[in-house]
């Protein structure tokens, strides 16, 4: 390709160099064929079904629709590490233990998605949950035990706070 | 604050775990880490991206293909059209009559013309602009009648007539008292998988073959009709399950399968293609949009007497399995409910509109929406309401299908029933008891007025067959190994989401008594296990796994009978030991396989079953489930805008091997149906797609999926392996006329077609 570019981005806490890549590349192609971070996953390219999404400056925002050579300067932060060593995250094994995980497709969003919300709202009602996170879309599960998963991760926060 | 009433028991989730455990997924840690490989995911040094070029015609000959200007831009390594498929030039489940790439005519929009490998998805991009390809467009056969009346020529050497099939059971002249009727219809619903179409494909050193990572319904099946395009051997092609993002259907049928081995193998590189949603919405078949026509006759007091019906499925360009679809429909006309005399015609027929095939529910949801509405008529005709014309009817184990066939399964439709009833009604008054206009229908619109918004109840129950049916052999295969206390199992049977792999490891525990089970690569090493499709996969490959775990077991006390001197007969698994339930003696498994191994290898096939004549009468199923399904929706009747607010069903299900996974079948086959009632249409016009993406084909999200309030019937299915029936289709099957029920109680009109418009509940 004959428009092609370097630049740098930081990506999970490290500085992560990109070179030879296209501009017209979405932050969502560069963290998977680029930077070998396949959790992020795109369903439709569009913004309308959240699978893709990451933390860009602590927002959730959709990674298929961010041109990826303008993200540098940001903090950005994928599934791969939304725990970081030493800190799991709570948020995943409530998933697993609540049978919220089927085909798991939707999963690397909704956790980004969830993690997202209970920062900002750690007591939320079960309508605030639908509401946050009506913008990711699952085909498998039908939603209630994604919604039980979150509401566990907030009962036991409650605990602990 | 409300939370989801669950009825089904599945608190206490166990890791590991044995058959009734609520366990959790063996793969969950991956899937919720990011880690869990799908095929989309998977790659191999020296690749590059393939990608396909596409007809903008519903109907066109192909006058001419030129491809110097594409070939022209740096970074193409491969260009392939209908010449350089080296073996068969059609492939397809049923009759092979789906191309490679189209020869001479293009029969939809969306049929693959070529394909292109490249080193970058730009590239791709930019070299299929770069194809030129010279059309005649021709008249496009869109209106499925017109493919009957012999109005329109054939556009496909097989004729416009997929199948047709009449059934004809008892005297079908006899008529009641009571005659209801109505014509009935429903669009098109797409499988809408998140994990979009991708593969793999590493040719061997030589071309002589080729590796294929693939997200796929049936390894075995997908592998055959491959290797035929390819001109190879079947095992010169082998299959390896990459991780599967959903399927719902639409991963039956082969989508880029031959093209990703080809462009491999005319490179020698690996290749991966992989979809986007635009194209994935072109790419595999949906669901039949179907025209049924239905008349019941019964006497004053609300008892079928007779039913006449038409079905007219649009398979669109190619076959598929349109005829297997067909013949679900119309053996399932009547519904759960005795039915002595019936009258059916049945078409599946070819136009220029989108392949149809498989989607979960295989032609009984549409046959459902027809009978369920027609019950309503039926009750309001007579009189009753809806529980009592349906008790009324309710069919038992020992009645007959309008084929003849016998229900030898449990059927136990009185109970569905009931203990759907029983279940409470949502106690939140319309628009809950904060008086949240967020809660209203419309949501975050804000448009609907409390005063305004009508609430409805409405009933849908379904009968649904299990496995494949007409003398189909749909066995399944697996392997089990035990060494030193550990099992590890082989099998080709496609993980979708369902959890398969997850109670494929309770089975093992619990026959052998092991605690830890290592699951191999799911390939085609070893047999065919059959499609995850028809609710199959429990009753067939679970006992597969079954049978393969007992004959190891069989081997196992053999060993501990034959060190100790007892009659293995004597002996059983107590946890993880082997015990004499006659004597003394306890030896840990782990002891007895020290240092040994023992293997089996099963195949489970079900029972025959049989072609229909010609008068469609022959036990042509397997076995059956039930289910019913109760809807209550607000509906604000000015705007067309519907909330719906709980669906409450009971579940014929044998057997909860594992509760929890049962419960995520119902919940997320609810999601589907509840699509289809109110929000799930691919809209064509003149064979044209309107909406292949998100934003136009609307899909349910969390603030549209209504509360679910689900009991299971568990009545052990003596025909199982494991007393357990398939639970993955029925969820969505009479969801759906339940919805549409609810909203015709809530504004008192009739609806006839699904999705359920806004301007249909209007005007």
């Amino acid at each position: 390709m004959s428009e092609s570019l370097a630049y740098q981005l930081h990506v999970n806490g490290e500085a992560r160099d990109v070179a030879d890549a296209w501009v017209g590349e979405s932050l969502l192609y560069v963290l998977r064929e680029r930077l070998g971070l396949m959790g992020s996953k795109g369903a439709c390219e569009q913004g309308e079904c959240g699978s893709c999404s990451v933390l860009v400056d602590g927002s959730l925002v959709c990674s298929c629709l961010v041109l990826a050579a303008s993200a540098t300067g940001e903090a950005i932060v994928t599934i791969e590490g939304v725990a970081p060593p030493g800190a799991p995250s709570d948020v995943q094994p409530a998933f697993v233990d609540a049978g919220a995980v089927q085909c798991g497709f939707c999963t690397p969003g909704l956790i980004m998605a969830a993690h997202a919300l209970l920062d900002q709202s750690p007591d939320p009602s079960e309508y605030e949950i639908r509401e946050a996170l009506s913008g990711n879309v699952c085909r498998c599960t039908g939603y209630g035990r994604i919604i039980d998963a979150v509401q566990r991760v907030a009962v036991g926060r409650r605990g602990t706070a | 604050m409300s939370s989801p009433v669950i009825e089904v028991p599945t608190r206490g989730t166990v890791v590991g775990g044995r058959l009734g455990d609520s366990a959790t997924r063996p793969d969950g840690v991956e899937k919720v880490q990011g880690a869990f490989a799908f095929s989309g995911d998977l790659s191999a040094d020296g690749f590059l991206w393939g990608a396909t070029l596409r007809s903008p015609h519903p109907h066109a000959r192909i006058t001419g293909i030129d491809l110097s200007a594409a070939w022209k831009i740096s970074g193409v390594e491969a260009i392939i059209t209908a010449d350089d498929v080296p073996g068969k030039a059609t492939y397809g489940l049923i009759s092979q009559d789906q191309p490679v790439f189209a020869r001479d005519v293009v029969r939809y929009v969306g049929e693959p013309v070529a394909a292109v490998a490249a080193d970058h998805p730009e590239t791709c991009r930019r070299a299929l602009a770069a194809i030129v390809v010279h059309y005649e467009v021709l008249p496009a056969l869109i209106d499925p009648e017109r493919a009957i009346d012999g109005s329109h020529p054939p556009i496909h050497p097989d004729g416009n007539v997929i199948r047709h099939q009449r059934i004809v059971c008892g005297d079908p002249t006899l008529t009641g008292d009571v005659v209801v009727e109505g014509d009935y219809e429903l669009g098109m619903q797409d499988q809408a998988f998140l994990g979009l179409e991708a593969a793999l494909a590493v040719p061997d050193p030589g071309g002589a073959g080729v590796e294929l990572f693939i997200a796929t319904q049936w390894l075995h099946e997908d592998r055959h009709q491959i290797a035929a395009c390819l001109g190879l051997p079947d095992d010169a092609v082998r299959l390896t399950l990459g991780g599967v993002g959903g399927a719902f259907g639409a991963r039956e049928d082969i989508s880029l399968q031959v093209h990703t081995c080809l462009l491999a193998l005319r490179t020698g590189r690996p290749v991966r293609i992989a979809y986007n949603r635009e194209e994935s919405f072109l790419g595999h078949v949906h669901r039949h949009p179907a025209r049924i026509h239905m008349r019941h006759h019964a006497t004053a007091d609300g008892r079928i007497v007779t039913i006449e019906a038409r079905f007219l499925l649009d398979g669109g360009a190619y076959a598929s399995t349109s005829s297997a679809v067909l013949i679900n429909a119309v053996t399932h006309t009547q519904g759960p409910y005795r039915c002595p005399n019936a009258l059916v015609d049945g078409y599946a027929v070819r136009t220029n509109n989108l392949p149809c095939g498989a989607m979960r529910g295989f032609g009984v949801v549409q046959a459902c929406f027809a009978h369920e509405s027609q019950m309503d008529k039926l009750a309001a005709a007579c009189g009753l309401d809806p529980v009592e014309v349906r008790l009324r009817n309710a069919m038992a184990t020992g009645d007959r299908l309008i084929t003849g066939q016998v229900i030898e399964s449990v059927a136990p439709v009185e109970r569905c029933i009931r203990e759907t009833a029983e279940l409470p009604l949502p106690d939140e008054p319309v628009g809950g008891h904060d008086d949240d206009p967020m809660r209203l229908p419309g949501g975050a619109g804000l448009t609907a007025d409390r005063s305004h918004i009508r609430r409805g109840i409405g009933w849908g129950v379904a009968i649904k067959n299990l496995m494949y049916s007409e003398g189909f052999d749909d066995f399944s295969t697996a392997r089990c190994r035990v060494a030193d206390g550990v099992a590890t199992i082989k099998f080709a049977t496609s993980e979708v989401g369902q959890g398969f792999v997850t109670i494929a490891g309770q089975i093992a525990r619990s026959v052998l008594g092991v605690d830890h089970v290592v699951l191999e690569p799911i390939d085609t090493s070893i047999g065919s296990a059959g499609s995850t499709s028809a609710s199959r996969q429990t009753w067939m490959s679970g006992g597969a796994v079954d049978g393969a775990c007992r004959l190891v077991r069989e081997q196992l006390f053999g060993l501990v009978g034959a060190q100790h001197d007892i009659d293995p007969l004597r002996l059983a698994i107590d946890g993880t030991d082997v015990v004499d339930t006659m004597g003394d003696l306890r030896v840990a498994v782990a002891e007895v396989t020290a240092g040994r191994e023992l293997d089996a290898t099963f195949e489970h096939h079900h029972r025959p079953t049989e072609d229909l004549d010609e008068n469609g009468q022959g036990n042509c199923h397997t076995a059956f489930a039930f289910v019913a399904h109760r809807a209550v929706v607000d509906v604000d009747p000015e705007l067309g805008l519907v909330k719906v607010v709980q669906i409450a069903t009971a579940q014929d299900v044998g057997r909860a091997l594992n509760p929890l996974s049962v419960l995520g079948q119902i919940e997320g086959g609810i999601a589907q149906g509840v699509g289809l009632a109110v929000m799930e249409e691919i809209i064509q016009v003149d064979g044209r797609v309107r909406n292949p993406n998100f934003t136009d084909y609307l899909l349910p999200t969390m603030l549209d999926m209504p509360v679910v309030v689900a009991t299971l019937v568990e009545e052990p299915e003596p025909m199982a392996p494991l007393g357990a029936k398939g639970v993955g289709e029925p969820p969505t099957i009479s969801s759906t006329p339940a919805v549409v029920a609810a909203i015709r109680d809530a504004i008192g009109k009739d609806l006839v077609r699904v999705p359920v418009r806004p301007s249909d509940i209007v005007f």
